[in-house]
This record gives structure tokens, C-alpha cells and sequence, in this order.
């Protein structure tokens, strides 16, 4: 009998039906979005250690980073970054204090859950109006 | 009979542990930096470059890096375990990566001392 139910658990989903085929709760969403923007920035290291060289080594440098980063695609891109970034931040803010022991309970979880996308996104607009715009 | 995979050394609780206190540093830097381009307000070259060459900044930015990068390493050595399930396969993603992460860590140092 509980040799079955361990073989049972846990259970391993793959990543489409975490996304897409089943009904994740928010706080669910905000974990698996939590690894896709981490895995994104991961990913986006070494372009940004590049643009990062570029825009500080030399007057020719900067100037060359600076007509690349005014391209609209990569306006588009340091968009994602940015959200990736702050929604990385905010949730794993909000995992910290789930660490601690602070706001385990079902319903305080939904509400920071609802809290760290509503502050990730509007900083997130508010950055790109103030500096991509 | 216990059917548990005894792993040795709390190398997971030390990991663990490490994520947090390295995510904590980036959070004091991010706000840190934030703060500073806010005051100074970059708008050439030199600034922006001499925000980077002052002494304490750079010292901080380059532990912001080697806290990104030990981040990112326990992070992504998370995502090869959950998904990676040959050993083979998954070990050598694992080297790959910290060989990319101790790489990085060596670019960003080069970067910042040559200000």
C-alpha cells in the first residue's frame, strides 16, 4: 500500500504541462515564470557581459553600444530582460520570506503571489517608458 | 525498508543556503546601483564610465557578478538535475556550465580592472 504511493510521488511534469495543459494556480505560475526568467538572464549573460565591455571601455565602444541598444529589437529585448529581471527579483524576494515562514498559509500566498506581478510589471513599464522610450 | 537516496556532505543545504545569501547581495547591489544612476544620471562616456572606475563600486559590482554567477550556477545545476536524467549527459552539462560560469567570472573581472 505505501510502497505504491511513493512510487506514485512526486510527480514530474514537463515543462508544456506546467505551462499549458494544466491549471496552475498564481502562485504556481510566478514559481515556473521565477525558472523561466532566471534560465532567460542565464542565457543572456555573456551578450550582456558584452554590451556591458562595449559601453564602458572606450568612447568608440560606448558610441557603437549605444547605436545597437537604440535598435528597436534590442529596445524589445532589454524589455525582457528588464521584466525578467524584476519578476525574478520580486519573487524570489517573496521566497525569502516564504523561507522564513512568513505568508505560508493558502490565502496570504495568492495574495503576495497577485502583489510580486503587479509590482513586477508596472516597474517593469515604468522602466521602459523612463529609459527605453 | 527505507528507500531514501542518501546523498553526503550537505552539499544541498549548503547550496541552498548560498543561493540565498548571494540573492541577498544582488538585491542590496541592484538597489545600491539603482540609487546612484538616479543621483548621477549617466548621460555620456565619461560619466558612465567613471561610475564603474571608482574604487568601492567596482568592488561591489564584481561581487554582484560572482554572486550572479554562483546563483546562476545553483540554479542551473537545479534545472540539469530536474530535467536531465542520463548521468552522463547531465554531468557534462554540469562541468559545461561552471566551466561558461568561471569564464564569465574572469570576463568581468578583466573588464572592470582595466577601467
Amino acid at each position: 500500500m505505501s510502497e505504491m504511493r511513493i512510487r506514485k510521488r512526486p510527480k514530474y511534469l514537463d515543462f508544456y504541462s506546467i505551462m499549458f495543459s494544466i491549471k496552475l494556480p498564481l502562485p504556481g505560475k510566478l514559481s515556473i515564470l521565477h525558472r523561466v526568467s532566471g534560465v532567460g538572464i542565464f542565457l543572456l549573460l555573456a551578450p550582456l557581459l558584452w554590451l556591458f565591455q562595449a559601453s564602458v571601455t572606450s568612447p568608440e565602444s560606448f558610441a557603437w553600444f549605444a547605436r545597437i541598444a537604440a535598435h528597436p529589437c534590442m529596445k524589445l529585448l532589454f524589455a525582457g530582460i528588464i521584466w525578467a529581471f524584476l519578476h525574478h527579483f520580486c519573487a524570489g524576494i517573496r521566497f525569502l520570506f516564504l523561507d522564513l515562514g512568513v505568508g505560508v498559509d493558502l490565502a496570504a500566498a495568492r495574495r503576495s503571489a497577485v502583489i510580486v506581478f503587479v509590482v513586477s510589471l508596472a516597474l517593469t513599464a515604468l522602466i521602459c517608458w523612463r529609459v527605453l522610450l | 525498508m527505507n528507500n531514501r537516496i542518501v546523498v553526503g556532505a550537505h552539499y544541498g543545504l549548503k547550496d541552498w543556503l548560498a543561493q540565498r545569501a548571494t540573492a541577498a547581495v544582488m538585491s542590496f547591489y541592484s538597489v545600491f546601483i539603482v540609487a546612484i544612476l538616479l543621483v548621477l544620471k549617466p548621460a555620456d562616456f565619461e560619466i558612465w564610465r567613471s561610475i564603474f572606475a571608482n574604487g568601492p563600486v567596482k568592488f561591489f559590482t564584481f561581487l554582484f557578478a560572482l554572486s550572479l554567477f554562483y546563483h546562476a550556477w545553483i540554479g542551473i545545476r537545479d534545472l540539469w538535475m530536474d530535467y536531465v536524467k542520463p548521468v552522463s549527459v547531465r554531468l557534462t552539462l554540469h562541468v559545461l556550465t561552471i566551466l561558461l560560469l568561471a569564464g564569465y567570472s574572469g570576463w568581468i573581472a578583466a573588464i572592470l580592472w582595466r577601467l
